[in-house]
C-alpha cells in the first residue's frame, strides 16, 4: 500500500471531500462551493487525493467530474481486516501454546 | 477451538489509541509468562507463516527486547521494545519502535500498555496501543497501527455512503 494514502486521509478537509464524493461525483467548482474554499485550495486537495488514487477524474463535456475510487477503499478495507486477522492468528497460536504447557504440568 | 473466549478490537481516534481485549483459558501467571518470556513469545508472537525471533530480551524497567519478524522468504523485520514500567503479573508498558538489524531505532514509535486480570480461571489481557501522531504516517512498517487508526476515521465517514450504493 502506498504511504501517500495515510497522509492524504490525515487531513480533515480531504476526508470530508472523500465522504462527499462517495455519494456523488463532483466538479472542482462545486467542491469549492460546498466547502467554501478557493478553487486553488480545492485543486491542491484534489491533487493529493488523485495521486494516491482515492479519486479519479472523468471528462463529461467541458467539465471534469471527480469520482470516489471504491476499489482503492476496498484495498484499505482488506488491509484493515488483515491487521485484525494477524492478531486473531497470534492469539489462537497462544491458545495452543497455553494448552500444551498446561498438559505438560 | 475456544470460540467462547472474548476477542475485542477497537480504535479510539480521538485518543489515538487502539484497544485489543482477549480472554485466555489459563491462569494469570502462565499468560503473563507467555507475554513476557522470550522463549514463549517466539512461539506465538508472530502470525503464521511469519515467525518471531528474539535476539535478546531483558525484561526489566529500562531493558529491551530486540527481535525480528521473519517472513517466509527469510526477510527480517527488526523492532525494539523498551520496557518503561513493570508491575509483575498485572501490568507492563513498553515503547515499540522499528529498527534496523543493528538495533538502530527508527523513531517515533508507539506506546503499548498491557493489563492482566483473572476471573474463574480465565485470564483477560487488555492491550492499549497509543500513537503520538496520527499525522506522521509516513511509514507503512509502523503504519500497521497508525494506518489502522486513520482507516477507522475515514471508514466511519465512508461506510454509510458505500452501503447506500451497494
Amino acid at each position: 500500500m502506498k504511504q501517500d494514502i495515510f497522509q492524504a486521509i490525515a487531513d480533515p478537509t480531504r476526508r470530508a471531500i472523500l465522504t462527499l464524493l462517495a455519494i456523488q461525483a463532483l466538479t472542482p467548482n462545486v467542491m469549492a462551493e460546498k466547502f467554501d474554499m478557493t478553487r486553488q485550495a480545492v485543486s491542491k486537495h484534489i491533487k493529493v487525493l488523485h495521486e494516491c488514487e482515492l479519486i479519479k477524474p472523468e471528462q463529461s463535456g467541458r467539465e471534469i467530474y471527480y469520482h470516489f475510487n471504491a476499489k482503492k477503499m476496498q484495498e484499505f478495507d482488506h488491509w484493515l481486516a488483515q491487521f485484525r486477522q494477524n492478531w486473531e492468528t497470534q492469539f489462537n497460536q497462544l491458545d495452543q501454546l497455553l494448552t500444551t504447557i498446561k498438559e505438560q504440568e | 477451538m475456544n470460540n467462547d473466549l472474548l476477542f475485542d478490537f477497537n480504535v479510539d481516534k480521538a485518543a489515538k489509541t487502539v484497544y485489543i481485549t482477549r480472554e485466555f483459558n489459563a491462569r494469570q501467571s502462565l499468560v503473563w509468562d507467555a507475554f513476557t518470556k522470550a522463549e514463549l513469545l517466539d512461539q506465538w508472537g508472530a502470525p503464521a507463516p511469519m515467525r518471531a525471533k528474539t535476539r535478546y530480551m531483558n525484561f526489566e524497567v529500562g531493558g529491551r527486547r530486540f527481535y525480528a519478524m521473519i517472513s517466509p522468504d527469510g526477510q527480517e523485520h527488526w523492532a525494539v521494545q523498551e520496557f518503561t514500567s513493570i508491575t509483575p503479573k498485572t501490568n507492563f508498558k513498553m515503547y515499540n519502535t522499528f529498527a534496523d538489524k543493528d538495533e538502530n531505532r527508527d523513531l517515533p514509535g508507539s506506546e503499548w500498555d498491557y493489563n492482566f486480570s483473572e476471573q474463574n480461571g480465565i485470564t483477560t489481557v487488555r492491550i492499549a496501543i497509543f500513537n503520538e501522531s496520527l499525522e506522521r504516517m509516513e511509514r507503512l512498517a509502523d503504519g500497521a497501527v497508525k494506518g489502522l487508526a486513520a482507516m477507522f476515521t475515514i471508514l466511519e465517514g465512508l461506510l454509510p455512503a458505500l452501503a447506500q450504493k451497494a
